[in-house]
C-alpha cells in the first residue's frame, strides 16, 4: 500500500492542519507515514504546501513531484500543483476561491468542491478544510473519516478541542459531499 | 623566613599562606598586583571554607594561570567567554560556589557580550575583574580601559578619544544592570585600600553564598613591565592617574544594612 | 512495538535527548532548529533541568562547556550560521576532552544563505570546523526516528570518548513529522572522574587545552590522535537493494531517503542499482564504501551541496573503481525522480567511457 499526496493554498487556510490530521490518522491506523510541510518566511499570508506519505514501508521520499492526490484551495496552488497530479490521479479543487481558468491538469478526475458554501451549510465557515480532507480521505480510501476524527482530540491543540463536533461534522459533510460525486472522478 | 621557620623559633606569626594558595613561586613580574589579587580571592577561599566546594573559570590573559597557585577544580575558558562557562558550570552545581577571574581584554573587550548578559540574568556567580589597562600577556596593546593618551604597542601615539573610545568603566556599567547585587572598584595599592579590597571581596563571597545573586569586584592592578615603568611608578599610577578615572568605591551593595 | 508519536524532526532530537539523561541546553534561536529549543524551553524545567536562551551561539557553546565539566548530559543546537559561531567552544571542548552533543540542523549557505535544506556543512562537520587538528564524531540521521535514537547515542558516545559529538541533520529532518518509537534509555552513563565538581575528599584538578611546557602539546595532540583512531570502531553504515547492485549510490542524510525512492523507481524500470548510506560521516564508512565499490564496480555520489562527502568516497575506493556525482546546490530540494533521472545519465556516461 502506497498514497502520496500535495496539499497546498494560502497560509492560514489550514494546510498544513489537514496534512497532520491525515498524518495522525494514518499512523494510528498502523501505517507509516511522512508529513513534510513546505512553507514561505511569513507566518500568515504566505503560500504553505505540505506533502503527505502513507505506507506499509518505510517511507523513502517525503518529497513528491507528481502526487496521487492533491487539494488546492487557491489560484496559486491549482496553477502549481493541478498539472502535477498523475494521469489517473485525483484533484480536488477549492470551488469556493478558486477561479475556473487556473484548473489545469493531466487527470479527468477532477472533484470542484464548494468548500465554503458546505462548511457555512454545517455552520462554520472556517472550517472549509475540514470538508476538503473530507472529501480527500472518502476518494482516496486510505483513512476513514472515523481514524480522522478518532485523533481530531491529539492532533487538535487543547485550546481548540471545543471544536471537536464542529471539525467532524464538516469531514462528515466533506465525505458525504463525495459520496454523492463520486460519479464524476 | 618561612611560616614553619617562624612556628620553630617560636615568634609570632602574624600573616600565613593561605590553605588554597599552593606553595609556588609566582611566575608573575615583579611589582604587578595579580600575586597579591590571588592572594586576596585565597584568604577568602579559606574564609568561607570554599576550597573543597568550589571550581572557577580562568580566563584568558596573564590571569590563565589561575590555577597554577590555587588548588582548587577549574576550567580554563576561551578568551571572554569565562562567564558563560561560569553559568554552566553553576546552573549545574548551584551548590557550589563559583567565580571568574578575568582581565580587562576578556571581560571588557572579547567577552562583553558574556559579560553583560550574565550579569542582567542575575547569575549567581562572583567576578573579580582585575582591570590593569593594558593586554599583559599578549605584550602590552590597548586595552578597552587604556587611558587617553597612553601608549601601548597598537596606540604608540597615545590613545585617542576620536577613532579609539574612551575606557570603559565596567564598575559603573555593572552597577546600572537590575541583574547585579554587589559590584564595587578597588585597589591593592597601599595597605588602606588594601583591606577594602579584602572587605569587598569577602562582601562579593558573601552575595553568591547568600544566593543574592551577580557580585562583581574590579580591581585596579598595575602592569610594571608593560607600561614601561618601575614598580614604584606602577604602583603610584594605580592609585593616581587610574583612580582617578576609575573611581574606587562601593557602587551596589543591593543588601546593605539599612542606615539608622 | 512501544509507543509510536507523531513528531517533528527537530522534536525528535530533543525527546531523545531528555530520554538520554540530558538535563541542560543551552541555545539561541535560528530557522529551522526552532522547535529544538521550544522544545526544551517547556520540558526541561519540568524535570528539574536547565534551559538558557543565551545572549550568542558563542555564549550557548561555552555554557555547554561549562555545565559538560562538571560531568552533566549537556547539548546545543543550532543550524549552519550558528554553528559557525560554536566553532570556537567545540575546538575547546575536543582540546579539554570535555563530552557533548551539538546538533546541527544546518540550513544554506554561504553567509545568511537561506533556510533550505543544504549538506554545505559536511566538510565543517567532518574535518573538526574550528581552529587545532581535531575531529568530533558526526552521525548523520535520515528519518525523525533516527534523530531520536542517534541523539540518544550521541550521548552514549560522546562520554565513551570524551569528546564532542555532532548530529549533522538538515531543514528537511527538521521540519518533517513521522511517527517515532520512544524507545525508553536503558543505560547507565559511566562515572566522570575527570568532572569539576569541587575537590572534595581528592586533589584539585583542572580541565584544560592549554599546554605550554616543552613537548606537552604533542604529546596532548598524539593522545587525542590515538583517541580519534579508535572512534573508528564507532563506524556505522546501511546498505539498501544493493547485493546484486551494478552501480550502489551513496548518500547521507535527507538526500539518501530520497534517492531510497529513487532505487524503487530504477529498480522497477529494471535498473540495478543499491544505495549505501554512511550514518556516522566521521568516522567514515570507508571499508564499506570500499566493499561496495569492489562489489558493484561503480558508484555515484549524490549530495545536496557542489560535492563534498565525494571526496571522502574517492579516499575510500583509491581509484580502483569510476566514482561519478551529481550535486544539488540548496535552494530547491531534488524530487525522486529527478534524481533518478542523473543517475540514469550519470550511468549512460559512464557506460560510453
Amino acid at each position: 500500500m502506497y498514497f502520496d499526496t500535495i496539499i497546498a493554498g494560502f497560509g492560514g487556510q489550514g494546510v498544513l492542519f489537514m496534512g497532520n490530521l491525515m498524518a495522525y490518522a494514518a499512523m494510528e491506523a498502523g501505517r507509516q507515514v511522512t508529513f513534510m510541510p513546505v512553507y514561505g518566511v511569513e507566518m500568515r499570508g504566505g503560500t504553505a504546501n505540505c506533502t503527505v506519505v502513507i505506507s506499509d514501508r518505510q517511507v523513502g521520499s517525503p518529497i513528491v513531484h507528481e502526487p496521487q492526490a492533491a487539494v488546492v484551495m487557491n489560484n496559486p496552488s491549482a496553477e502549481k500543483f493541478g498539472p502535477r497530479v498523475k494521469k489517473n490521479g485525483l484533484l480536488l479543487v477549492n470551488s469556493s476561491l478558486v477561479d475556473e481558468q487556473y484548473v489545469k491538469a493531466r487527470t479527468k478526475r477532477i472533484l470542484r468542491v464548494p468548500s465554503l458554501e458546505l462548511a457555512q451549510e454545517i455552520g462554520n465557515p472556517r472550517l472549509a478544510n475540514m470538508i476538503l480532507l473530507g472529501c480527500l480521505v472518502e476518494l482516496s480510501g486510505v483513512v476513514s473519516v472515523a481514524d480522522m476524527v478518532k485523533v481530531l482530540p491529539s492532533a487538535l491543540d487543547p485550546r481548540y478541542h471545543k471544536m471537536i463536533p464542529a471539525n467532524q461534522a464538516a469531514l462528515e459533510r466533506g465525505a458525504r459531499f463525495a459520496k454523492e460525486n463520486r460519479g464524476k472522478v | 623566613m618561612s611560616a614553619q621557620a617562624a612556628r620553630k623559633k617560636d615568634l609570632e606569626l602574624v600573616l600565613d599562606r593561605p590553605k588554597s594558595l599552593k606553595d609556588v613561586p609566582w611566575h608573575f613580574c615583579p611589582g604587578c598586583h595579580h600575586g597579591v589579587i590571588h592572594r586576596l580571592v585565597a584568604e577568602q577561599i579559606d574564609n568561607f571554607g570554599l576550597r573543597e566546594k568550589c571550581v572557577a573559570a580562568a580566563s584568558v590573559g596573564c590571569s590563565v594561570f589561575l590555577y597554577d597557585y590555587l588548588d582548587i577544580d577549574v576550567l580554563e575558558s576561551p578568551h571572554g567567554r569565562a562567564l558563560a562557562v561560569a553559568t554552566g558550570i553553576k546552573r549545574a552545581l548551584p551548590d557550589r560556589f563559583v567565580f571568574t577571574y578575568q582581565g580587562d581584554g576578556d571581560l571588557a573587550a572579547i567577552g562583553t557580550a558574556e559579560s553583560i548578559h550574565a550579569a542582567n540574568r542575575g547569575e549567581n556567580l562572583t567576578v573579580i575583574f582585575v582591570n590593569n589597562a593594558v593586554y599583559g600577556m599578549t605584550g602590552g596593546q590597548m586595552a578597552p580601559t587604556t587611558l587617553e593618551g597612553q601608549v601601548t604597542t597598537t596606540s604608540p601615539y597615545g590613545r585617542q578619544a576620536q577613532g579609539m573610545g574612551l575606557p570603559i568603566r565596567m564598575a559603573e556599567v555593572m552597577a546600572t544592570l537590575e541583574g547585579t547585587g554587589f559590584v564595587a572598584r578597588v585597589a591593592v595599592d597601599n595597605i588602606k585600600n588594601l583591606k577594602k579590597a579584602r572587605a569587598a571581596m569577602k562582601r562579593a563571597f558573601e552575595y553568591q553564598l547568600k544566593g543574592w545573586g551577580f557580585s562583581f569586584v574590579e580591581v585596579l592592578a598595575s602592569c610594571p613591565t608593560n607600561w614601561k615603568m618601575t614598580p614604584e611608578a606602577a604602583n603610584a599610577r594605580v592609585g593616581g592617574e587610574m583612580a582617578a578615572y576609575f573611581p574606587l568605591g562601593i557602587y551596589k551593595d543591593k543588601h546593605a544594612p539599612k542606615a539608622d | 512495538m512501544a509507543k509510536r508519536v507523531m513528531v517533528k524532526g527537530n522534536e525528535a532530537v530533543a525527546m531523545g535527548a531528555i530520554a538520554a539523561g540530558c538535563r541542560f541546553y543551552f541555545g539561541y534561536p535560528i530557522t529551522p532548529q526552532n522547535e529544538i529549543p521550544e522544545y526544551m524551553s517547556a520540558e526541561l524545567p519540568k524535570l528539574g533541568g536547565t534551559f538558557i536562551q543565551a545572549e550568542s551561539e558563542v555564549a550557548s557553546i561555552n555554557m555547554v562547556l561549562g555545565a559538560a565539566a562538571t560531568g552533566a548530559r549537556v547539548m546545543t543546537s543550532s543550524s549552519s550560521p550558528g554553528i559557525s559561531l560554536k566553532q570556537e567552544g567545540i575546538s575547546y571542548l575536543c582540546g579539554s576532552e570535555i563530552p557533548a552533543v551539538i546538533v546541527n540542523m544546518s540550513r544554506s549557505g554561504p553567509g545568511l544563505g537561506g533556510i533550505h535544506p543544504s549538506q554545505g556543512d559536511y566538510f565543517q562537520a567532518t574535518r573538526g570546523g574550528g581552529h587545532g587538528d581535531y575531529r568530533t564524531l558526526v552521525l548523520a540521521p535520515s528519518t525523525a526516528q533516527e534523530n531520536y535514537d542517534l541523539t540518544m547515542l550521541a550521548f552514549d558516545l560522546a562520554d565513551k570518548y570524551r569528546n564532542p559529538v555532532m548530529v549533522l541533520g538538515d531543514a528537511l529532518l527538521g521540519q518533517i513529522k513521522e511517527p517515532v518509537e520512544l524507545k525508553p534509555y536503558r543505560k547507565k552513563p559511566p562515572a566522570k572522574p575527570w568532572a569539576l565538581t569541587g575537590c572534595a575528599g581528592r586533589p584539585s584538578q583542572l580541565l584544560k587545552s592549554l599546554y605550554l611546557a616543552d613537548g606537552l602539546l604533542t604529546e596532548h595532540n598524539w593522545k587525542l590522535f590515538k583517541k580519534y583512531q579508535k572512534m573508528r570502531q564507532e563506524v556505522r553504515h546501511e546498505l539498501y537493494r544493493a547485493d546484486d547492485a551494478e552501480v550502489i549510490l551513496v548518500a547521507f542524510g535527507s538526500v539518501a531517503r530520497i534517492l531510497r525512492t529513487s532505487v524503487d523507481i530504477l529498480r522497477d524500470k529494471g535498473k540495478k542499482v543499491g544505495l549505501l548510506r554512511p550514518i556516522t560521516v566521521y568516522p567514515f564508512p570507508d571499508e564499506a564504501v570500499r566493499a561496495a565499490a569492489q562489489a558493484a564496480g561503480r558508484l555515484m555520489v549524490l549530495e545536496l551541496n557542489t560535492g563534498q562527502m565525494v571526496e571522502d568516497v574517492r579516499l575510500a575506493v583509491e581509484g580502483k573503481a569510476p566514482v561519478d556525482f551529481y550535486g544539488c546546490p540548496p535552494g530547491t530540494i531534488p524530487t525522486p525522480e529527478d534524481l533518478a533521472r542523473e543517475v540514469e545519465k550519470l550511468w549512460r556516461k559512464g557506460g560510453g567511457r
